[in-house]
């Protein structure tokens, strides 16, 4: 096992165990601040499977403008972290017992599968190299990409507003 | 060399249930949505996997278009957030019963 292994495998335990602290806390800010660490341990992924371009952008849009968004609506709605009704209990063995069938499934499907257990070639590719392939090959959808940011845009304003004193939606 | 592909189709199925028990346990709209983005999250983490087995730019391409997509969802989710918000005073997507004959 060399070093990139030993790094994927810790950064899969960091990852697993953040995201399942951030989705049982009962206080959403908490379980944003938990989802800040599990989306840093994505970006590491990232970077090891070859793009440090991606991995700066997750830090910054994902851990940085998406959470931030998170925290101030948060912080503008003001509702008490007690009053969530939970999951009915009747519920639980049920939805475990499904979930984890079809998860062991899926699992046995893929590492049963020979040809996937070839170590993955690591191959570190530029940004230069990834712009130009993007904007060569994907325009199209870069294009639309950033209409939907527009029109994402459009209606954070237009459903923000209070009435009468025009008030918008951060982003 | 690193790890097989097996092992990161699996971490991304993993942070794919786990965001899906979010949306589908919580009752607060803000939790359903953070549930989306970690589902997200591990879509995209498989995506990068398999641009790097088959040697293709592809995979790193549709990490960032969902990128791209997820700021998007963000955006127009919490603003219709807040817009239920003010209208019933309520996060939790059980009260909203306007609609109920």
């Amino acid at each position: 096992m060399n070093i990139y292994a030993l790094l994927f495998y810790a950064t899969a335990v960091l990852i697993t165990a953040s995201t399942v602290i951030a989705i049982t806390r009962r206080q959403a800010v908490h379980s944003v601040v938990f989802l800040v660490i599990s989306f840093l341990g994505s970006a590491m992924l990232f970077y090891l499977l070859g793009s440090p371009f991606l991995a700066a952008l997750q830090v910054i849009i994902y851990a940085g403008a998406i959470m931030v968004l998170f925290l101030f609506v948060i912080m503008m709605l003001k509702v008490d972290a007690g009053e969530e009704n939970k999951f009915p209990r009747r519920f639980w063995g049920p939805a475990i017992l499904v979930g984890l069938f079809f998860f062991s499934g899926a699992c046995v499907s893929v590492l049963s599968d020979p040809s996937i257990a070839v170590p993955l070639k690591l191959e570190m590719v530029t940004p230069k190299e990834f712009g130009r392939f993007v904007f060569e090959q994907y325009w199209l959808a870069i294009e639309l990409i950033s209409l939907l940011l527009f029109l994402g845009l459009v209606a954070g304003i237009h459903l923000g507003r209070d009435k009468g004193r025009g008030e918008e939606d951060p982003e | 060399m690193i790890v097989p592909y097996g092992h990161v189709l699996v971490l991304a199925g993993i942070i794919f249930c786990l965001g899906l028990t979010c949306v589908v346990a919580r009752r607060n709209l803000i939790m359903v949505l953070i549930g989306v983005e970690i589902m997200l999250n591990g879509a995209a983490v498989a995506f990068m996997g398999s641009g790097l087995l088959w040697q293709r730019l592809e995979g790193q391409a549709f990490v960032l278009f969902i990128l791209g997509i997820a700021a998007t969802e963000v955006s127009v989710g919490l603003a219709l957030i807040l817009h239920a918000y003010r209208r019933s005073g309520s996060v939790d997507p059980d009260t909203y019963s306007v609609l109920k004959g």
